[in-house]
């Protein structure tokens, strides 16, 4: 293509636009263009963002309960409060072993559900939109749906009705955590909510690989199904793999909203780290320092648990990772 | 159509069209429904935030009150889901803070300047309020919130399933724990406490003859009669004759109106709802001692109102909740009985509310006088999660109630450190 073959020659100088109809607003100046389509969302970005996250650090070192505007300096008092004088430590540890669960298995499910509509022969657009729709389903929705129609402890929940068709006793699945049954709840939710936009981008990938080299696998002998898979398919899938477990793991620590709506805030179980910040600094305790100090620790965790993963999956090193 | 075609639609004409949408879009919603409670008044705009009433017609009461207030034009906030503390105290921190709002007397709201002082509006009038709910709003001399319901809370039974099951009316842990167990059969369970059971965490403590904190703002919940409390909830929780999970919580009656349980715990505004479902076949008692040291104990919650201190219309939100709460009595007894049942914290309302006179409305009143325990202003919401903590690890969760306690303990004394030194 022309882009390649002129590199590292003398380019022809861009032509000069005409003294006499000179190009003038919006097509010819190419800054305001910039700033025109990039400032409204640069100037949301500092507002909602860079300002709350300098703000909430600036915080952390404040005693600021009932208030946003503080004025003691209190050192490094909130960070150790929230983690030796509160349940911050518990979600921390208990959302490790949360996403050490659901990313595996959210990442499993999206890809055989790629391949399995990758494969489909008709009504392909079809199964591809049944996957993909729950994901525009909020987690609050869902969550009630879940709740108070599904997994509802009474006997005409849906569960416990079809549960009582074979004689089984009716299940309190959030109220009584012994046994666990509250994880079957978030899990469910989360994987019905979580594959389908998963599948979408492996789907994708899917299909950027050249089917060259499936044929040159087969001209060297490989069987199709499990080991083209694994040493064609999955390989290609690499660098989407990264993203999605990147993706994952930063939803599984951030999250809030189908916990807060299933499990509740009284419970000292399944309480994410958002939600006990929450706690601290929005619901009962108002206390604003000792939130935002959990806040700046669940972003540092968040941030070096992301390198870990980029040092081990090659996150960025784009087509040598391949 | 055609003066459309005629126009000369080029880009300019587009983007000035579309600045011009967006201009009119931005003044409609101005316009739009911004919860203006349709009032009438001229001159100083105030807002009002209330939590949403599970009562039919108590939105419209409200905004039916502003709206009759002339002095001043309030707008309401009527605020559904289960976040009304969250927003309430969100919105406290901006510059569209309600000038008004109800909540429950808190010593921080007064400590961190949050709430005016409100005891010049009441003192003309502070002998016709319940003495204890004046207490409970007083810190330092000055009263801080008036009150506007009271909310008793205690158990709600279906007589005709006694009978049924020969059984009496509990008046002690164990006996409800039996109760349940006689009562529970394959399609109805013997009681409900809430899906949570932070509605009795209060509760547990009076009836096995303890208190929050006591009068020198120390721990005074952790007990042994409040342990074995803990253990015997714990005992009633995995019995199997609790209902667990049900759709609605403790304070919606569907859970007793629909026959899912023999007893509910619920406040007194489900009356009226009840009655309606199950007409004579109801009863109600205070929840039973616990222990030997231990006595019958009804909760009374409620709602206050309170004025943001740093508002921008202070002294016009004084005389509006001065004239709503203190003056329009009619309105004030409307908001206790025409909904939900509550019962007017002013002695001279509650006394002539004549829908509480007689038969379950007059046992709940009873029940307040004789069992109620009040709000102390000092044990704040921080303080009320670390108990609900306690239920949810030793009564929920098979730990123990003493490091339960004990980690309770540690926070408690924190808070307690942070408002008293």
């Amino acid at each position: 293509m022309s882009t390649t073959t002129t590199r590292g020659v003398a380019q022809p100088a861009p032509a000069k636009a005409s003294p006499a109809r000179p190009r003038r607003g919006l097509r010819g100046n190419a800054t305001f263009n910039f700033w025109l389509f990039t400032g409204p969302f640069l100037i949301g970005l500092v507002i909602f963002v860079f300002v709350p996250i300098f703000w909430s650090v600036w915080l952390s070192f404040f005693d600021a309960r009932y208030t946003v505007t503080p004025s003691k300096f209190i050192g490094f008092d909130n960070y150790k409060q929230i983690l030796t004088n509160s349940n911050f430590p518990d979600s921390l540890l208990t959302f490790t072993v949360f996403a050490a669960f659901i990313v595996p298995t959210t990442w499993a499910l999206s890809l055989g559900l790629a391949l399995l509509v990758n494969r489909l022969r008709f009504m392909r657009a079809f199964f591809r939109s049944v996957f993909f729709l729950p994901t525009a389903v909020s987690y609050v929705a869902a969550a009630l749906i879940w709740k108070m129609s599904i997994f509802s402890g009474v006997r005409f929940g849906l569960m416990n009705t079809v549960l009582g068709w074979f004689g089984v006793e009716n299940i309190a699945y959030l109220a009584n955590p012994s046994p666990p049954w509250y994880w079957v709840v978030i899990v469910t939710l989360r994987l019905w909510i979580q594959s389908g936009f998963y599948m979408i981008l492996f789907l994708a990938a899917l299909q950027n690989i050249p089917t060259e080299l499936y044929e040159a696998a087969a001209i060297d002998g490989a069987k199709p199904g499990w080991q083209t898979f694994r040493h064609i398919t999955l390989p290609q899938l690499r660098a989407t793999s990264t993203a999605v477990i990147l993706l994952l793991l930063v939803a599984a620590y951030q999250a809030f909203d189908e916990f807060f709506n299933i499990i509740g805030q009284n419970a000292t179980w399944a309480q994410t780290p958002l939600m006990e910040l929450y706690k601290t600094a929005l619901g009962t305790s108002q206390d604003y320092g000792a939130g935002s100090a959990g806040a700046v620790i669940l972003s540092l965790l968040i941030c070096l648990v992301t390198l870990i993963q980029g040092k081990f999956m090659g996150f960025g090193r784009g087509e040598d990772s391949k | 159509m055609s003066a459309m075609s005629s126009t000369n639609w080029n880009r300019r004409n587009v983007m000035k069209a579309a600045m011009g949408l967006a201009a009119a879009g931005g003044l409609a919603a101005c316009g739009g429904n911004n919860g203006r409670g349709g009032g009438s008044g001229s001159g100083t705009a105030l807002t009002q935030y209330f939590h949403a009433y599970g009562e039919a017609g108590t939105e419209q009461a409200i905004k039916r009150y502003a709206a009759a207030y002339k002095k001043a034009d309030v707008s309401t906030n009527w605020i559904t889901g289960n976040n009304f503390e969250s927003a309430l105290f969100a919105a406290l921190l901006t510059k569209k803070a309600p000038d008004v709002f109800e909540f429950h007397p808190q010593l921080q709201l007064v400590k961190s300047g949050q709430v005016a002082d409100l005891t010049d509006l009441i003192n003309p009038v502070k002998d016709d309020f319940n003495p204890n709910d004046i207490k409970s709003h007083t810190v330092d001399g000055k009263i801080y919130g008036i009150r506007m319901i009271d909310d008793p809370q205690f158990f709600y039974y279906r007589k005709s399933m006694f009978e049924k099951a020969k059984v009496e009316v509990p008046t002690t842990l164990e006996e409800l724990i039996e109760a349940a167990a006689k009562l529970t059969t394959n399609k109805v369970k013997g009681v409900f406490l809430g899906n949570d059971f932070t509605a009795i965490q209060n509760v547990i403590i009076w009836s096995a003859g303890a208190d929050t904190i006591n009068a020198n703002n120390e721990i005074a919940y952790h007990t042994d009669g409040v342990v074995e409390g803990l253990k015997q909830l714990r005992q009633l929780f995995t019995s199997g004759n609790v209902l667990l999970d049900a759709p609605t919580d403790f304070w919606d009656p569907s859970s007793l109106n629909q026959g899912l349980c023999a007893m509910q715990w619920g406040g007194m505004w489900s009356m009226p709802a009840m009655q309606k479902a199950l007409g004579d076949d109801l009863g109600i008692f205070p929840f039973p001692k616990i222990g030997s040291a231990g006595k019958q104990s009804v909760y009374n919650g409620g709602w206050s109102i309170f004025v943001n201190a740093k508002g921008k219309n202070v002294e016009a939100a004084k005389e509006y909740v001065k004239w709503l709460w203190i003056d329009q009595k009619q309105y004030q007894e409307d908001w206790a009985t025409s909904y939900g049942f509550h019962i007017p914290p002013r002695t001279s309302i509650a006394n002539s509310a004549t829908k509480l006179k007689t038969g379950l409305p007059a046992e709940g009143v009873k029940l307040f006088t004789d069992y109620g325990h009040f709000d102390n202003i000092a044990y704040d919401q921080t303080m009320q999660t670390a108990f609900a903590e306690v239920i949810a690890s030793s009564v929920r969760k098979n730990g123990n109630p003493e490091a339960a306690l004990d980690t309770c303990d540690k926070k408690v004394n924190v808070e307690l450190k942070k408002l008293f030194g």
